[in-house]
């Protein structure tokens, strides 16, 4: 076949990426260690992938400008080509990738897939361990400013008593975790996963916390009650009630009865609803039919991240931190599988209650809502989903990706929601 | 930014140049509110194909589907066939051929440039005839109807059966101007096709459409033009806005409406995309070839495996041949337009939901309508749903064959219906 790939697969990136570990960093005794060896791992992009990312974007070729003069239509052609320019000509890779050779990474092979992930365990000796879980447009990088304000706190201005060990895996499909190649990815597999692992780390006593597809699977963690977790924190409840699921998918008007607060969290879902929510439509449909565009155009799949809640991150997250996140996404060519996701779980909002099955919940959970979520979960809500809902904040500043905008904020809301929880030490 | 690649609008200038020079008699080139009629021939450049090639030759592939039919969308099989095909086997002049082959015309309309298809019968009292093509189509659907439409007796037909036939290029596709304002939702389509008729000498005349040609000729009607004395269409559009309200009792009418819910919760994913974010997707549309194969693939369950089948077994349905499906797709690559057609699906979104929230019923229809149901539709209508959206009906039949692109897969048959279902409306000498 003529039409070939010019660039390496993924597994040959990855591949190249552990051999490097394994010349330098891996210990002889761990590589030859069972399937339930831990294995340190680096990220090491070999120059080429950087050289051909940047020919594919000098190659661009650009639709005309949209006929509005809004982000009605979706990311505007000048807001996207100024973030592509700065990409091609400024942006660094190289950084990004010092910064998590900074932090101690591992791979390790759970139900057959290798699962990457951060590990940096705290200073402080009774340090709760933390399993927290990114989503999707996300990545691990969405929690690299969590690390230390969590592991660390007393050079933030907390105390040692509310240290965490933090674990920050890689979801199957995402960045440097494998590619799934059976069906049947979903939360619940995804936390048997994690419990696995941390297991595995030798973790008896721990908590969860997540937002956007973190959520359900720290759900799930929940719901399954496995020994060890204690409880969960999540920044995306699933709170929505069936009548108000049901006006929203059918664009009824809102239930009669709402408080201010419920009618002003119908009103934003009916927003998302009506507008923002395509992407999730087809990722959930058709996630092979998208995969293919953000496979082979840089600027596609910037485009498609950017986009997301309209365009949210482009808004308010700083470029450089975009940029390495859209960058791992193209680098481990993972658009495609991480899309999957929501295709596993079509039809389960990961915000409504009966969908995620918040009334088996047992299990403490503790909710902190961040005033520009997609929609900000009311407490009479919240209290009718978790009936064992140990905290719920709601604080004044700090969106959907609360760990990469507010991570000072998300870490001391996570003190305090899990303090209780330590008691019993 | 380096960009290597001609933009669209380089593309289309070229093609408009070709057209200018060898064709175009002169004429004051900015005259106001221009009503010329001006010949064109596609003319693609060298370095556009050459591109096209090396950037399929260069794509980057996701892993395969992890499921063994369509369900994750279109399959990896599927698309490295097409891609291999479009790549080396393809012959890329054949597009210009067939296009060059029938009398192509630019005019100006409300502002923006209209391309279309003019083929006059020979025989002289042909009725004539607007058919509108839909998307992921272009005129390129329809090409193959005009010998069976125009010239019936070459095709097992009438000479009381012809037509005179006209296919525009809607507004943002193919080699129409792409609008750069807003409001051109299919009823200003609509208006701009009855200008184009009557610009073109017709004051009684038909017209026919599937798919947003179905949308652009309902409104033809419902609007009352000036002269459309009748039209024809293959999908029940108005499904979309009250599918929940049409008879469920019978066994054939639970079948579509069935269809229809299957379609909104599981093949709805393209339709919300361009409707809500059609910039969005068209960013990856315009810069890779295959990208925009496998989003324009990803239609309908029936067209996807007969697409496929041309594909991967070599078995193609009817019409839809691999050179005529790579033809259709290498028309919206040259020209640059997956944005532009997706943006009509953003502007005709808006004036479905503003008809919804205004709880108005849609003018009534005075003229005859036709319909014909093609099984391998996407919600095969039944006679009772045509009826209850159109209570005059002059012509119903339900064919044995051909699905969503009726004209294109199956176009003999298609022009049988299209002649039975206007015959009434042929004056009686």
């Amino acid at each position: 076949m003529s039409v070939m790939s010019l660039t390496p697969t993924r597994r040959e990136l990855l591949a190249a990426a552990t051999t490097t570990v394994a010349l330098s960093l891996l210990p002889k005794t761990l590589r030859a260690a069972g399937s339930d060896a831990i294995h340190p791992f680096t990220v090491k992009i070999p120059q080429a992938e950087l050289d051909e990312l940047r020919r594919r974007i000098a190659a661009t070729r650009w639709p005309d400008p949209e006929p509005v003069h809004d982000r009605s239509q979706g990311i505007q052609l000048a807001n996207l080509q100024e973030i592509v320019r700065y990409w091609e000509t400024e942006y660094d890779w190289r950084k990004a990738e010092s910064k998590l050779n900074a932090l101690p990474q591992f791979i390790t092979e759970i139900d057959g897939l290798d699962i990457h992930f951060i590990h940096v365990r705290s200073k402080h000796e009774n340090a709760l361990p933390l399993i927290v879980t990114h989503g999707w447009p996300g990545s691990i990088i969405e929690q690299l400013k969590i690390i230390d304000p969590l592991t660390n706190p007393t050079a933030h201005g907390a105390n040692a008593a509310d240290a965490f060990h933090l674990v920050i895996p890689s979801m199957p499909g995402f960045g440097f975790s494998g590619k799934p190649n059976d069906t049947g990815w979903n939360p619940n597999r995804i936390a048997r996963a994690w419990t696995v692992l941390m297991n595995r780390l030798g973790y008896t006593r721990y908590v969860a916390q997540g937002g956007d597809w973190g959520s359900p699977v720290s759900s799930a963690m929940a719901r399954r009650n496995p020994p060890g977790l204690l409880g969960i924190h999540i920044n995306l409840p699933a709170t929505v009630p069936q009548d108000v699921a049901m006006a929203l998918a059918g664009g009824a008007p809102a239930p009669a009865g709402l408080s201010e607060k419920e009618r002003a969290a119908f009103d934003s879902l009916a927003t998302f609803f009506k507008k923002y929510r395509a992407y999730g439509a087809i990722m959930g449909t058709r996630p092979q039919a998208i995969g293919y565009a953000l496979a082979d155009t840089p600027v596609g799949l910037a485009a498609w991240i950017l986009d997301y809640n309209n365009g949210e991150p482009e808004r308010l997250l700083n470029r450089d931190d975009v940029l390495d996140n859209i960058t791992l996404y193209w680098l481990t060519n993972t658009a495609t599988s991480a899309a999957r996701i929501y295709w596993e779980t079509s039809g389960q909002s990961v915000l409504l209650s009966a969908a995620q099955k918040t009334a088996e919940i047992s299990l403490p959970v503790a909710i902190t809502v961040f005033p520009g979520e997609v929609y900000r979960a009311p407490e009479t809500w919240a209290r009718r989903a978790y009936r064992n809902l140990i905290y719920f904040n709601e604080v004044d500043r700090g969106g959907h990706f609360a760990a990469w905008e507010q991570p000072e904020l998300l870490a001391a809301e996570l003190r305090t929601a899990f303090r209780q929880l330590r008691k019993s030490t | 930014m380096n960009g290597t690649a001609p933009t669209r609008r380089d593309v289309l200038a070229t093609l408009a140049a070709a057209g200018a020079v060898g064709l175009l008699p002169e004429q004051p080139a900015a005259a106001a509110a221009d009503r010329s009629i001006r010949p064109f021939t596609v003319k693609v450049p060298q370095a556009a194909v050459d591109d096209l090639r090396r950037r399929i030759a260069s794509t980057r592939w996701p892993t395969k589907e992890l499921v063994a039919d369509r369900s994750q969308g279109v399959q990896y099989a599927t698309i490295r066939e097409l891609a291999r095909y479009w790549a080396t086997d393809y012959e890329f002049g054949r597009l210009e051929a067939r296009l060059n082959a029938l009398p192509q015309f630019v005019t100006e309309i409300d502002g923006v440039d209209i391309h279309f298809i003019h083929v006059r019968s020979r025989h002289e009292n042909a009725l004539p005839l607007i058919m509108t093509h839909g998307w992921p189509g272009s005129v390129v659907e329809l090409l193959e109807t005009v010998g069976p439409l125009t010239d019936p007796t070459a095709h097992g037909g009438n000479a009381e059966d012809a037509f005179h036939l006209v296919l525009p290029s809607l507004p943002g596709y193919g080699f129409s101007g792409e609008p750069t304002e807003l409001g051109w939702d299919a009823s200003r389509t609509a208006r701009a096709w009855a200008e184009l008729m009557n610009r073109l000498g017709y004051t009684r005349y038909v017209a026919q459409g599937g798919d947003v040609g179905a949308l652009v000729t309902d409104l033809m009607g419902r609007l009352g033009v000036e002269g459309l004395v009748g039209y024809h269409l293959n999908l029940l559009t108005a499904v979309l806005a009250i599918g929940d309200k049409l008879p469920k009792e019978s066994k054939q009418e639970r079948a579509a409406a069935e269809a229809f819910a299957r379609f909104r919760d599981d093949g709805f994913g393209y339709f919300l995309e361009m409707a809500t974010r059609p910039q969005t997707i068209s960013y990856a549309m315009l810069d890779s070839p295959v990208a925009l194969a496998a989003w324009m693939l990803d239609h309908d369950t029936d067209s996807y495996y007969k697409i496929s089948r041309a594909f991967v077994d070599g078995k193609p349905v009817g019409n839809l041949t691999r050179d005529t499906i790579v033809d259709n797709i290498t028309l919206y690559w040259l020209t640059g337009t997956a944005a532009s057609a997706a943006r009509s699906y953003w502007e005709d979104g808006r004036a479905l939901a503003a008809a919804l929230a205004s709880g108005e019923a849609p003018p009534a229809v005075t003229v005859p309508v036709g319909f014909t149901t093609f099984p391998g539709e996407i919600w095969a209508s039944p006679r009772s749903w045509v009826e209850a959206v159109y209570p005059k009906l002059a012509y119903f039949n339900e064919v044995d064959k051909g699905g969503h692109f009726a004209a294109w897969e199956e176009p003999e048959l298609f022009s049988a219906e299209v002649r039975a279902a206007f015959r009434s409306l042929r004056p009686a000498d």
